[in-house]
């Protein structure tokens, strides 16, 4: 089993969904991020994907913009996340890669494969690869033995959807609403359907992720779902935080609540 | 359409797709182009190719498009021989085509009409639009007046107070101009916004894309609504001189007025296709707008194409005293039309553009715009290489109104 698999099984075998936590590599700093990745896993989250930070993130909200911005004005490069990568896997949960297809396509599919897998990722997520141009990606993961994950949207027609999850394998990410990262008041009530209609069409875990913030969505989405990504909640705190240290304390308290909530 | 009375054909618009000169059905032109967005657009990009894909065929499409390009933009555009400025061309015949003297005085008023069209066969009531300095915002705002559609411009908050003026244009029009704070505050931010609008409001809104770059079908789209430069040019080259041109010469920041230029002569071979880039202070100074001469193989905005981009792929901001031509990517199609070798592609320095920028005021009494100046910098030097019996068509893409403070500036005026 691959290490998405087993997290995936446990959750099941508990009966509860999964928990999924994103954060920027680089971002409050190197280390801070490997630490703040590590407080998320020792409060609950099962799963962790570090963003490669990019200079033109057209998905991302405010919140993971002045994160990601942050990151690159500190000078992160992809060595940095996989070092973070190596970091974060190293406490067991399974660590994967979120990134816009541009910085794997220019440092080369496979030795960015090969150097994930080395570091002990379990798989990228990238939100701007399509289906049809897929294919190198989807080759050089399979060839390192990592999962690749792929998004379906509301918008997402029923072949759409197959299209998508033919590329999955790991789990596939269900965007909840049309729109960019960030928490909002309240879930998105097509993300529902959308899970529905995306297990129509596989056996594979359905995460939901976009707007996710409180321990109370967390359950809701929770009912429906086998995972729930939540990234820009955790980094607002951080962002908001006095310093590194009471950053950690802040998302720690938040993850465990969403790790309540996931079991409810 | 430089035939009085002739209403503007499907071929027109479209060419005849039979120099494989077309994208496949994903959008590629070759290796480049394609879609790399989010999942969620791409419903929305079918459908705007779906409607286009009937309109372009549609006569009523045609006639109304047609209708507007003449009695709305001013179209068709006269040819000018420009003798004078010649003279500093080593006696090359230069004829310039005139897009300056377009309603909104820029080539984009062709796109944005058409585009305008299509967003109503779309059913929607409102369009988005990034802009650089203001030309594409503009002359969006203007199309949305003119039919009566919300309009929401999203500009870098840089360029916004380099470019005061036109921002007070657009509000005039009637649009709500958004200034973009995040990134380098330029034009590839405002795209970046204007996606992250488009996906969140994407059942009520049409993006309204200013360039042949970013994902399938723009980059056809807007080729096909700019081609008319070409048509017409055409034409009228063979009415004026007899024969064809030697050369084509055209600015490219995102590449559309230089492949609405170029288009229609792509399948003459003896005609010369070049592409004048923004050197900005030169290659070595790192502050340019090189896509085509310098950059490499890699996605932005939604396609594959040349990008300024560093050894992971983080894109590099540019430089040109022209913030038309300010941009670190390039339509797709170009970066075929390069690799291919059917065009080619050259950089011209602010001061190599400026200098041409003058000349032509003081010999032909035209002021153009930076970016055009940029492609009559071009076509000085190219005049000396192909001699006196050379006729070059030059795309004069705009008018230089909009870039008087610039020139006080530059020339302490």
């Amino acid at each position: 089993m691959t290490t998405l698999q087993t997290v995936f099984a446990k959750a099941k075998a508990d009966n509860r969904a999964a928990l999924v936590g994103y954060l920027p590599a680089g971002f409050p700093s190197k280390d801070g991020a490997v630490a703040a990745a590590t407080t998320l896993v020792e409060a609950g989250c099962d799963v962790i994907e570090i963003g490669l930070p990019y200079s033109d993130p057209l998905m991302d909200g405010p919140t993971i913009q002045d994160a990601v911005h942050r990151s690159l004005v500190n000078g992160t490069r992809i060595a940095d996340v996989m070092r973070t990568v190596e970091g974060v896997a190293a406490t067991g949960a399974a660590t994967l890669v979120m990134t816009y297809w541009n910085p794997i396509d220019k440092y080369g599919a496979e030795r960015f494969a090969r150097d994930l897998a080395n570091a002990g990722g379990a798989g990228t997520i990238t939100p701007d690869l399509t289906p049809e141009e897929s294919e190198p990606w989807r080759v050089a993961s399979a060839g390192a033995g990592i999962d690749t994950v792929f998004l379906v949207a509301p918008s997402s027609t029923d072949q759409r959807i197959k299209a998508v999850v033919d590329c999955c394998t790991g789990f596939v990410y269900a965007a909840s609403l049309m729109g960019v990262t960030g928490a909002r008041e309240s879930v998105n009530a097509a993300a529902e359907g959308l899970v529905q209609r995306t297990r129509a069409h596989t056996d594979l875990p359905v995460c939901v992720g976009l707007g996710v913030g409180t321990g109370g969505q967390a359950a809701e989405v929770a009912a429906y779902a086998d995972g729930v990504i939540v990234g820009s909640a955790f980094i607002r705190r951080m962002l908001d935080a006095p310093d590194e240290a009471a950053g950690r304390d802040s998302i720690a308290v938040l993850a465990k609540d969403m790790a309540k909530g996931v079991r409810r | 359409m430089a035939h009085e009375g002739s209403i503007l054909t499907a071929a027109d618009l479209a060419g005849n797709g039979a120099r494989g000169d077309d994208p496949d059905v994903h959008g590629k032109f070759g290796i480049f182009g394609g879609r790399y967005v989010p999942e969620a657009l791409i419903p929305a990009l079918d459908e705007v190719a779906a409607v286009y894909e009937k309109a372009k065929n549609d006569a009523q499409f045609l006639s109304e498009f047609d209708h507007l390009l003449r009695t709305y933009a001013g179209r068709p555009t006269t040819l000018t021989d420009v003798s004078r400025f010649s003279e500093q061309a080593g006696g090359a015949r230069i004829v310039l085509k005139r897009e300056d003297l377009t309603h909104t005085g820029a080539h984009k008023i062709n796109n944005v009409l058409g585009q305008a069209l299509l967003t109503k066969r779309l059913g929607k009531k409102r369009v988005i639009a990034e802009t650089g300095a203001g030309q594409h915002g503009v002359a969006t705002a203007t199309a949305a007046a003119l039919l009566g559609l919300e309009c929401v411009i999203y500009m870098g908050a840089v360029d916004c107070e380099r470019q005061a003026l036109n921002v007070a244009r657009m509000k005039l029009l009637g649009a709500t101009v958004v200034p973009v704070t995040n990134g380098s505050q330029t034009l590839k931010d405002a795209i970046n916004e204007a996606f992250r609008d488009w996906v969140t409001n994407v059942d009520t809104t049409h993006y309204l894309f200013g360039t042949v770059a970013g994902p399938h079908p723009f980059p056809e789209i807007v080729r096909d609504f700019a081609r008319i430069i070409g048509v017409e040019a055409r034409r009228q080259m063979l009415e004026l001189t007899g024969r064809l041109p030697d050369a084509v010469c055209a600015a490219v920041g995102g590449g559309s007025n230089a492949i609405g230029a170029f288009h229609a002569f792509i399948g003459d071979e003896g005609v010369q296709l070049h592409g004048y880039e923004a050197a900005g202070r030169g290659l070595e100074s790192g502050e340019h707008a090189l896509t085509l001469t310098s950059g490499s193989v890699g996605v932005l905005h939604g396609s594959r194409t040349y990008v300024l981009q560093d050894d992971e792929g983080q894109t590099i901001e540019s430089h040109s005293i022209s913030a038309g031509l300010d941009y670190p990517g390039v339509g797709p199609e170009h970066a075929w039309l390069k690799d291919s070798g059917r065009a080619v592609y050259h950089g011209v320095t602010d001061d190599e553009a400026m200098a041409a920028f003058s000349l032509l005021a003081r010999t032909e009494g035209i002021i153009p715009a930076i970016e055009s100046s940029h492609a009559l910098a071009g076509a000085l030097v190219l005049g000396r290489e192909l001699g006196p019996e050379a006729t070059i068509l030059v795309n004069l893409s705009g008018r230089g109104d909009k870039d008087m403070g610039t020139a006080m500036k530059y020339f302490n005026l």
